[in-house]
């Protein structure tokens, strides 16, 4: 081997050493925030239900995600007679995988080494698109492979779900897309740094954030979000009064903790678009002294356990919805409300000057 | 071999393969997931074309949704293979012809590429890619392109896809009748004055609802 063989190797090894380590660090910071997500979850719940939640394992019950965690490991995973073996087990391999694989491009913080993120990608928001609308196989696999009506039925409901409220999440990205003139996550929330609030003469705040200019739109993708996740109370996939758990009756053990690692990472995604779409990111709410201060990774995760909170209560308060009223709200309200407001942005934007 | 190589070859590789499992697996479903994966693997040959845009459109589009209802409606078949044999064995001749007359014609076009195609041949499209380094991303160029040179064009794709929309909704809608609907707006919009009714009974006698109120 040349010597100019050995230094590129060197390069090559160096830069994939990189990117691992960045991956791994990402994915396992990832990993154990869901951990301690989970936790609040259940506490939030049990709080509005007027019970302590978990409490046992550990000081205030810190430790029962990682409890339920070793349990889960050390079960049996039992595969029906029936089913198709290879992909039963690859329907919650590949859920968990593509929720994870969404954190490739989600910016974290920017200061001065620049963006936090493992791949600044130009098309950074249609990845996350493209990526979060995969899950789907997951349902949709597992409930095939189970050969049982239930899990069939379940994951027939949430794929025509995840269909429906995709485009409308489609048409909400479009707006912000438009106000922020990029598809790169970076950028568009560097692109909230002037706004309404900054319009007005203010310095920049919280007020140029698009939660405020694009209100509606952030109902519409909040709301949108809980349906394509899944979540309470759009669960119909697993709605335990009509089809005992949805796809997952027949998994045990560490398939059925893939798939609810990949709900949760998948809900994570969620609150963290929502943070970089509406919220601002890792901007402060006011760009002052003490709010300067603190780094920006701390408001990003601010932000994010904030709208996993109201995820959370929302699971906690809302009775959950019939599937007919379920389709009824994604093609025939928010479907009109989201393309009515692609043009009203659009001509908002082109007539009023602001491009 | 550069990294971009050792990934064009995995793409590539597993591409073709899933390509085969697509004809050659037994169960439908699983050709279907050999689809997808196929899919994918295109799309990851878009992105080192530098076509980033382009490879995130097959994902969303063919992958996150087309494949879906592929997989949704092959799920609900009820195959019988014994019976799927023996249409293999009577339609073979037929296919094989359709495939000959393929590679027929794959053999004209890259024995005789040199051929002079008039307009569409190669080097007839004027380079409108710009240059990667030009700072110029994917959906940029994309736009400069279809809403001005081929805005025409972008208008009239959209026509038949509206058409093709409206075809599918006419060819599929029925009106039921006698099928009970939930209407919310009816729902929000009664009220205590029309939906209750306050009888005063006298004692020993009995009422008779009026007909309205059935």
């Amino acid at each position: 081997m040349s010597q100019e063989t050995i230094d590129m190797l060197w390069q090559y090894g160096l830069w994939l050493a990189f990117y691992v380590g960045v991956s791994l660090v990402v994915l396992v910071g990832l990993l154990v925030i869901i951990a301690f997500l989970l936790l609040m979850d259940r506490k939030v719940w049990a709080a509005v239900q007027m019970r302590r939640g978990p409490n046992v394992v550990g000081p205030f019950g810190l430790l029962q995600s990682f409890a339920d965690l070793l349990k889960f490991a050390l079960k049996e995973p039992i595969i029906p007679a029936g089913a198709d073996k290879g992909v039963f087990l690859l329907a919650p391999v590949a859920m968990a995988t593509f929720a994870l694989a969404a954190w490739a491009v989600i910016p974290l913080n920017e200061d001065g080494f620049g963006l936090w993120v493992i791949s600044d990608l130009n098309v950074g928001i249609l990845y996350i698109l493209a990526v979060s609308s995969l899950g789907v196989y997951g349902v949709i696999m597992g409930g095939w492979a189970s050969n049982s009506k239930y899990p069939f039925m379940g994951a027939l409901r949430s794929t025509a779900q995840m269909i429906s409220y995709e485009v409308s999440i489609g048409f909400v990205i479009i707006t912000v897309l438009l106000c922020a003139g990029s598809l790169n996550l970076g950028a568009i929330v560097n692109a909230q740094k002037i706004g309404l609030g900054t319009a007005m003469g203010l310095p920049n705040s919280f007020l140029d954030w698009y939660w405020l200019a694009l209100f509606p739109m952030f109902v519409v993708f909040f709301i949108s979000a809980l349906a394509e996740t899944n979540r309470p109370p759009f669960d119909l996939p697993e709605a335990e009064s009509e089809l005992v758990a949805g796809f997952m009756v027949e998994y045990s053990s560490t398939p059925y903790l893939l798939f609810m690692l990949g709900e949760y990472v998948a809900i994570v995604t969620m609150c963290a678009m929502t943070t970089i779409l509406f919220l601002g990111g890792w901007l402060p709410p006011l760009n002052i002294a003490p709010f300067t201060w603190v780094p920006g990774i701390f408001w990003f995760l601010g932000k994010v356990v904030f709208v996993f909170f109201m995820f959370s209560m929302v699971k906690a308060m809302v009775p959950r919805y019939r599937y007919d009223q379920l389709m009824r709200l994604g093609w025939k309200v928010f479907l009109p409300l989201s393309l009515l407001m692609v043009v009203v942005v659009a001509g908002v934007l082109q007539f009023g000057g602001l491009v | 071999m550069t990294l971009v190589a050792v990934f064009f070859y995995l793409f590539a590789i597993l591409c073709v393969v899933a390509g085969a499992g697509v004809i050659l697996a037994r169960n439908p479903v699983h050709a279907v997931l050999s689809l997808i994966l196929a899919f994918f693997n295109a799309a990851g040959l878009f992105v080192l074309l530098g076509a980033e845009f382009l490879a995130m459109l097959l994902v969303i589009v063919y992958v996150g949704a087309v494949a879906v209802l592929f997989l949704f409606v092959v799920m609900m078949l009820d195959v019988d293979f014994a019976e799927l044999k023996a249409g293999f064995i009577k339609n073979a001749p037929f296919g094989l012809l359709v495939a000959g007359v393929v590679l027929a014609e794959l053999i004209v076009l890259f024995a005789f590429r040199d051929l002079s195609l008039g307009a569409a041949g190669v080097g007839a499209v004027s380079s409108p890619v710009p240059d990667v380094n030009s700072g110029i991303s994917n959906v940029d160029a994309l736009g400069r392109l279809i809403y001005t040179k081929y805005a025409f064009f972008f208008q009239v794709s959209g026509l038949i896809l509206l058409v093709a929309m409206i075809g599918a909704i006419v060819l599929t809608l029925r009106h039921k009748t006698g099928v009970k609907r939930q209407s919310i707006s009816e729902q929000v919009s009664r009220n205590p004055k029309d939906a209750v009714e306050v009888v005063k009974v006298p004692s020993g006698g009995a009422v008779i609802p009026s007909v309205e109120g059935q």
